[in-house]
C-alpha cells in the first residue's frame, strides 16, 4: 500500500475528528473583547431617581456585576428571583442596565411615544417590576436606545459582566444566572477578585 | 392508517436495501446470476415501497392529519394545499424521506436502464448504493421517524415555516437532492470499479451519463435556490456563500472536476485513481453538506431543520461510508496506475489542469466554511468567514479555470504546442481585451472587476464562435445541415455549458457593477426615481392571505413618460411566527430587474420603499441554464448508449487507441 | 458552401466589433435619468451617499443575533440599530476602517466576515493557493514520470479488437 494514497483518508480522519468535537461548540456564544478591559463608562438616569446619573465610577474599590436585563426578557424572569438572592444571601453588588425597556419589546410600537412618554413608560415598567419581584440592585439605570449596551458588546439579554475592584471587566456570562452559572463560573471568579470580604 | 402504512413501507424498503447490499455484493463476488438478479428486483422493490412511504406522508399532509406530529408542525388548517405538499419536506424528517427518495429513484433508474453494463458490475453498483441506502434509512427508522404520531391531536397546526412558503421551494429541494444523491451513482460506480478491479475507458464511458444527469440536477437546484434568494430575502442578493450554499457548491466544483477527468480516462485509460477519488469525494462533499446543515454544528440562515442529537447519527453514517471508501482506495488505487502517455501541454493536460482548479476550489470553499470551527476547537476565538472571503480566493482560483475552458478545446489531444494555439486565437484574444475597454468605456464604469469580467465573457463568447465555425468549416463537400447534425452531442453539450458560463459572468459583473438602489420613504402619491424609472406609490392597503395579513403596496412603474407596470410588494405577518416577511414585487426583464420592496412603516402614514435597479441578473439564470442543458445534451448523446451497448460484449483492451479520426485534424 | 462565406477570415473583427456596438448599446440605454415631474418626490432615507456606503460596510458585518446574516440583511433588532451606529458614524466623518475597529473592540472579530489575516487565519488565506500551487507541481511529476514510463503498447491482439471497436462507433468524433 503506497502512503501516499492514504492521504485521503488521513485528511478525512482528522475532519471527522474536528467535527466530532465541534458537538461540544456553542457556535452561538461568542466571547467578549472587553475581558482585561476598563468598562466602559457611562452616566444613565438611574430607575429610582432618573434625575441622578449613575455609572461604572460609583462601584469603584469592589468586584460587582453588571447585569443587563428588560421586562419584556422572558429569560430575565427566571434570572430575577437568582439576582436577590445572591443580593441579600452573598451580599453581591449588582448594577442593572435595564436595555431598551421599552423600544425592545417586539408588542410595543416605540416610534409613536415621544422621549419623554417613552421615559415616563420606562420607569413605570422598571418600577413595577422591582417592586413586585424584589430589587437586588444597589442601582438600575436606563439604557433606552441600547447605545450602552453596544458599548459592552451585548448582544441579547441577559448578560452579566463581572467588573473587577479597578474597574475592569474580568468575566461575561451570557444567559441567564442560575444556581450552576454562579457556582462553576462567577462565584469562584468573585470571591477570586475579593468578593465577599468585608 | 394511513401513517401505519407509510411507516411499514419505510421499515419493508430498509430491509430490501439490505437484501440489495447484500444480495449484490456477495452475487457479484461469487458470479451467483440468482443473487445479482434478486438485488436487481430489491432495488426497484425498495423504490416502490419508498415512495408509497412518501405517498403516505404526503397524504397525511394533504388530509391535514394532525395527529400525525410532522404534520401538526408544519402545517396548519389554513395553509394552502401546495404548501402542504411542501410542507412534506419543509423539516427535517420529511427532507430526509425525500433524501431517501431520491436515493432509491436512482437506484431504480440504475437497475432498469443500465442494460449495456456487465451483469456483476451492475451488481455490484447496486450493493453498494443499496449500504448507502441501509445507512440513511437506518437513519430515518431509528432517529427520525416521519410518521410519528401526537396525541392528543391537536386543533391547529403550527403552520409551514414562512420562508419556505414560496413557489421556488416547490421545486428547489426535490432538484438539489436529486443532484446530491446522484453523486451516489458516480460513488457506487467507483467503489464497484475498485472492487472488481475493472476500472478502465469503458467504466468512464458508464459512468460519464450518469454523473452528467446528477451534476445537471445538482446544477439546476442550485439556480433554483439561488432565484429564490433573490426575490424571497428581499434585498436582492443571489449568492451569501452560507454554509448551506457552500455544502452544494462543494459537490458541484468537484462533480464538474469529475466529468472533465472522467474525458482523461475515457481516452486515454489515465489518471484512474485519481478519477476514483474524485468521485468518492463529489459524493462525501454531499453527505459532508447534509451533515452540516442538519447537526446544527454551524450556524446557517438555511438551516431550518437542525438537530444535534441526530448529528451524531449522522456523523456516525459519514465516518463509515467515507472512511470505509477511503480506506478501499488507498488499497485498491495503487493497481490503477498506467494509461497512455501525453504531453503536459495537450488536450488532457488541460483537463487535468481544470481538476486542479476546480478541486482546489472546492477545497477552498471547505476550508472558508468549517474554518470558524477550527479556530473554535483550538480555542483561538470566534470568527466569521463570510463573502469578502470567499470572493477574494474564489475568483483568482476561477479566472485562470475560464480562460482555459475557452482555450481548451482548441487543443490537440496527446501533445500540441501553446505557441501553435496561441496563433490560432490570438484575434479572439485581443478582441475579447477591446470590447472590455470599451465596455468599460462605455459603462462609465472604470474597474478592474468589471474589466475581467467583460473581457472573460467575450473572450468565452468570441472563442467559442470560433471553436463552431472551426468546427463547420471541416467535414469536407457536405452540406452546413448536415455538418451541424454531424456534431454529436457531447459537443454541443461542452459548448454551451462553456459558453453559458460566459453569459453566467457577464450577468454576474453587470449586475455587480451597475445595479442601482434607493431606499426612499413615501406617501401615498409621492414620486421616487431610479435608473430612469419612476415609481409613484399609490398607496399600502391590508390583504388578507389564507395564512397571513399583508401590507400591500402598490407602485406604478414609469419609463419615459409611460407606465409599464404595477408592482405589488408585500410585507406579511404569518399567524405563525412574529418575523414579518418580505415579499417583493419584481418585472423581470431579459437586461434589467425593477425590483422593489416594503421597508418599515414610517408612523406618519407612509413606508420605506427599497427600489432597485438591478441590470442583466437574468443572464446569470441564464447561464445557469445554459450550463444545464449542455450537460443535458451530453448525456443524451448517443454514443454512450450505443458505445457502451458494444463494450459490453467485447473484451477490452486496457487503454483505448487513438481514435482514427482524430488524428486527422 | 454558401453557408462558409459568412465565417470568412474577414468577418472575425466585425464580429467582435459588433459584439462590443451591442453591450454599449444595451447599456448606454440605461445610463441616463430623466427629468422630474409634477408628483410630489418622496424623501430618500437619509444621505444617498452615506446609505450606499453604510450599506456596503452593513453587508460585511455580521449578526450576532441571527443565525448567517449580515446587520444590512437582517430584520433582528440589534442588527438595526447597528446599522444604524455605523451610519451616524459615517456621517460624522469616520472611515469605515474606523467603524470596523468600533464594532470589533465591542464584539470582536466575530463580526467580520472577512477574517484580518492574523497568526489563527493565515492557513485560511494562503491555504487555498498552497492547494492550487501544491496540485500543479503533482500534476506536473505526474505528467512527467508517465512521459518517461512511455506508452504502454496494445498487443496486436488488442489492437485490432480496438480497431474494430472504434470504426463502428467513432464516426461523429473529431473533437
Amino acid at each position: 500500500m503506497k502512503l501516499k494514497y492514504l492521504i485521503p483518508f488521513v485528511i478525512f480522519v482528522a475532519l471527522v475528528a474536528l467535527f466530532a468535537y465541534a458537538f461540544r461548540l456553542d457556535p452561538r456564544e461568542v466571547p467578549s473583547p472587553l475581558i482585561g478591559k476598563p468598562a466602559p463608562a457611562f452616566a444613565l438616569p438611574r430607575v429610582d431617581s432618573p434625575e441622578t446619573l449613575a455609572g461604572p465610577a460609583d462601584l469603584r474599590g469592589q468586584p460587582w456585576l453588571l447585569n443587563v436585563w428588560a421586562t419584556w426578557c422572558v429569560a430575565c424572569r427566571e434570572e430575577h428571583a437568582m439576582l436577590v438572592r445572591l443580593a441579600r444571601e452573598a451580599g453581591v453588588p449588582i448594577v442593572g442596565l435595564d436595555y431598551k425597556e421599552i423600544r425592545g419589546d417586539a408588542e410595543l410600537d416605540a416610534s409613536r411615544l415621544s422621549p419623554q412618554e417613552e421615559r415616563e413608560a420606562a420607569l413605570l415598567r422598571a418600577r413595577t417590576w422591582l417592586t413586585q419581584r424584589g430589587d437586588p440592585y444597589r442601582f438600575a439605570v436606563l439604557d433606552l436606545d441600547g447605545r450602552v449596551a453596544i458599548d459592552y458588546g451585548v448582544y441579547g439579554v441577559p448578560e452579566t459582566f463581572l467588573i473587577d475592584a479597578g474597574g475592569i471587566i474580568r468575566y461575561k456570562h451570557i444567559g441567564p444566572i442560575d444556581e450552576r452559572a454562579w457556582r462553576e463560573e462567577l462565584q469562584p471568579r468573585w470571591a477570586a477578585l475579593g468578593g465577599g470580604k468585608p | 392508517m394511513i401513517p401505519e402504512m407509510g411507516q411499514f413501507a419505510l421499515a419493508l424498503a430498509w430491509a430490501l436495501a439490505l437484501v440489495q447490499a447484500v444480495l449484490g455484493l456477495a452475487g457479484a463476488a461469487r458470479g451467483s446470476a440468482g443473487a445479482m438478479a434478486a438485488a436487481r428486483r430489491a432495488a426497484l422493490a425498495q423504490c416502490a415501497a419508498l415512495v408509497l412511504a412518501y405517498a403516505c406522508l404526503t397524504a397525511s399532509f394533504l388530509r391535514i392529519d394532525f395527529s400525525v406530529l410532522l404534520v401538526a408542525a408544519n402545517s396548519s388548517t389554513r395553509t394552502p394545499w401546495f404548501y402542504r405538499l411542501t410542507g412534506v419536506w419543509g423539516n427535517h424528517e420529511g427532507s430526509m424521506l425525500l433524501w431517501a427518495l431520491s436515493l432509491s429513484l436512482w437506484q431504480a433508474a440504475v437497475a432498469a436502464f443500465s442494460r449495456s453494463l456487465t451483469e456483476s458490475f451492475r451488481a455490484r453498483v447496486l450493493g453498494v448504493l443499496g449500504a448507502v441506502s441501509v445507512g440513511f434509512l437506518a437513519f430515518l427508522v431509528l432517529t427520525s421517524n416521519p410518521f410519528e404520531r401526537l396525541v392528543p391531536m391537536p386543533a391547529e397546526g403550527r403552520d409551514l415555516n414562512p420562508m419556505l412558503q414560496d413557489p421556488g421551494m416547490i421545486i428547489h429541494p426535490p432538484l438539489l437532492y436529486m443532484g446530491y444523491v446522484g453523486m451516489a451513482v458516480a460513488f457506487a460506480f467507483a467503489i464497484a470499479a475498485l472492487l472488481s478491479g475493472r476500472m478502465d475507458a469503458a467504466w468512464a464511458r458508464w459512468s460519464r451519463p450518469w454523473t452528467l444527469v446528477a451534476w445537471v440536477f445538482l446544477t439546476l437546484g442550485i439556480l433554483v435556490g439561488s432565484a429564490w434568494a433573490y426575490y424571497e430575502l428581499g434585498w436582492g442578493g443571489w449568492w451569501f456563500w452560507d454554509p448551506v450554499e457552500n455544502a452544494s457548491l462543494m459537490p458541484w466544483l468537484l462533480g464538474t472536476a469529475l466529468l472533465h477527468s472522467l474525458i482523461v480516462t475515457e481516452k486515454r485509460g489515465a489518471f484512474r485513481s485519481w478519477t476514483v477519488l474524485l468521485a468518492i469525494g463529489a459524493f462525501s462533499l454531499s453527505l459532508l453538506g447534509t451533515f452540516l446543515v442538519r447537526s446544527g454544528v454551524i450556524t446557517s440562515v438555511h438551516a431550518f431543520a437542525s438537530d444535534p442529537k441526530r448529528g451524531v447519527f449522522i456523523l456516525g453514517l459519514l465516518a463509515l461510508t467515507v472512511g470505509v471508501s477511503l480506506l478501499l482506495f488507498a488499497w485498491r488505487a495503487p493497481r490503477l496506475s498506467g494509461g497512455g502517455a501525453f504531453a503536459p501541454v495537450s488536450r488532457e493536460g488541460s483537463l487535468l489542469v481544470n481538476n486542479v482548479l476546480m478541486a482546489s476550489a472546492a477545497g477552498a470553499v471547505l476550508l472558508g466554511t468549517i474554518y470558524p470551527m477550527v479556530i473554535d476547537a483550538l480555542h483561538a476565538g470566534k470568527i466569521s468567514v463570510g463573502p469578502p472571503y470567499f470572493e477574494t480566493v474564489f475568483v483568482p482560483l476561477m479566472v485562470p479555470a475560464v480562460v482555459l475552458m475557452a482555450l481548451a478545446p482548441f487543443l490537440r489531444w496527446k501533445r500540441d504546442a501553446l505557441a501553435r494555439v496561441l496563433r490560432r486565437v490570438w484575434p479572439e484574444l485581443i478582441g475579447a481585451l477591446l470590447i472590455a475597454a470599451l465596455g468599460v468605456w462605455a459603462m462609465n464604469h472604470v474597474t478592474f472587476g468589471a474589466f475581467l469580467g467583460i473581457a472573460l465573457t467575450a473572450w468565452v463568447v468570441l472563442a467559442s464562435l470560433r471553436l463552431l465555425v472551426d468546427r463547420l468549416r471541416q467535414g469536407g463537400a457536405v452540406g452546413l445541415a448536415a455538418r451541424l447534425r454531424g456534431i454529436p452531442g457531447s459537443w454541443w453539450g461542452m459548448w454551451l455549458s462553456h459558453l453559458g458560463v460566459g453569459v453566467f459572468i457577464l450577468g454576474v459583473t453587470l449586475v455587480g457593477a451597475l445595479e442601482q438602489r434607493l431606499d426612499v420613504k413615501m406617501m401615498p402619491g409621492e414620486a421616487a426615481e431610479l435608473a430612469g424609472y419612476r415609481f409613484v406609490l399609490r398607496g399600502v392597503s391590508e390583504v388578507p392571505g389564507p395564512n397571513y395579513t399583508a401590507q400591500r403596496g402598490e407602485l406604478e412603474v414609469w419609463r419615459e413618460g409611460r407606465m409599464l407596470t404595477v408592482l405589488a410588494p408585500e410585507k406579511r405577518a404569518y399567524f405563525r411566527s412574529a418575523m414579518p416577511m418580505t415579499e417583493s414585487a419584481i418585472d423581470w426583464g431579459v437586461f434589467r430587474d425593477v425590483y422593489v420592496s416594503l421597508g418599515d412603516p414610517t408612523g406618519d402614514g407612509g413606508w420605506v420603499v427599497l427600489l432597485f435597479y438591478k441590470p442583466f441578473i437574468s443572464w446569470i439564470w441564464f447561464g445557469a441554464i445554459a450550463i444545464a442543458v449542455g450537460g443535458l445534451a451530453a448525456a443524451l448523446d448517443r454514443r454512450y448508449r450505443r458505445l457502451a451497448r458494444r463494450m459490453a460484449s467485447v473484451p477490452l483492451p486496457e487503454a483505448l487507441p487513438e481514435p482514427a479520426a482524430e488524428a486527422v485534424r | 458552401m454558401s453557408g462558409n462565406r459568412f465565417f470568412a477570415k474577414g468577418t472575425r473583427a466585425w464580429q467582435g466589433f459588433a459584439l462590443a456596438v451591442l453591450l454599449c448599446l444595451f447599456v448606454g440605454r440605461f445610463g441616463f435619468a430623466q427629468a422630474t415631474g409634477e408628483v410630489p418626490q418622496a424623501r430618500p432615507v437619509g444621505d444617498p451617499a452615506i446609505e450606499a456606503r453604510a450599506l456596503k460596510l452593513g453587508h460585511e458585518l455580521r449578526c450576532l443575533v441571527c443565525q448567517n446574516q449580515s446587520i444590512a440583511e437582517s430584520n433582528a433588532e440589534l442588527a438595526h440599530d447597528l446599522m444604524n451606529q455605523v451610519r451616524e458614524q459615517l456621517a460624522a466623518g469616520k472611515s469605515e476602517e474606523e467603524v470596523r475597529a468600533y464594532l470589533v473592540a465591542r464584539y470582536g472579530d466575530f463580526v467580520l466576515y472577512q477574517p484580518p489575516l492574523k497568526a489563527s487565519t493565515v492557513a485560511l488565506w494562503v491555504g487555498p493557493f498552497v492547494l492550487v500551487l501544491a496540485g500543479v507541481l503533482a500534476l506536473w511529476r505526474a505528467l512527467r514520470r508517465r512521459a518517461r514510463e512511455g506508452t504502454p503498447t496494445l498487443s496486436a491482439d488488442e489492437a485490432a479488437r480496438a480497431e474494430a471497436l472504434l470504426r463502428g462507433t467513432n464516426e461523429g468524433e473529431r473533437s
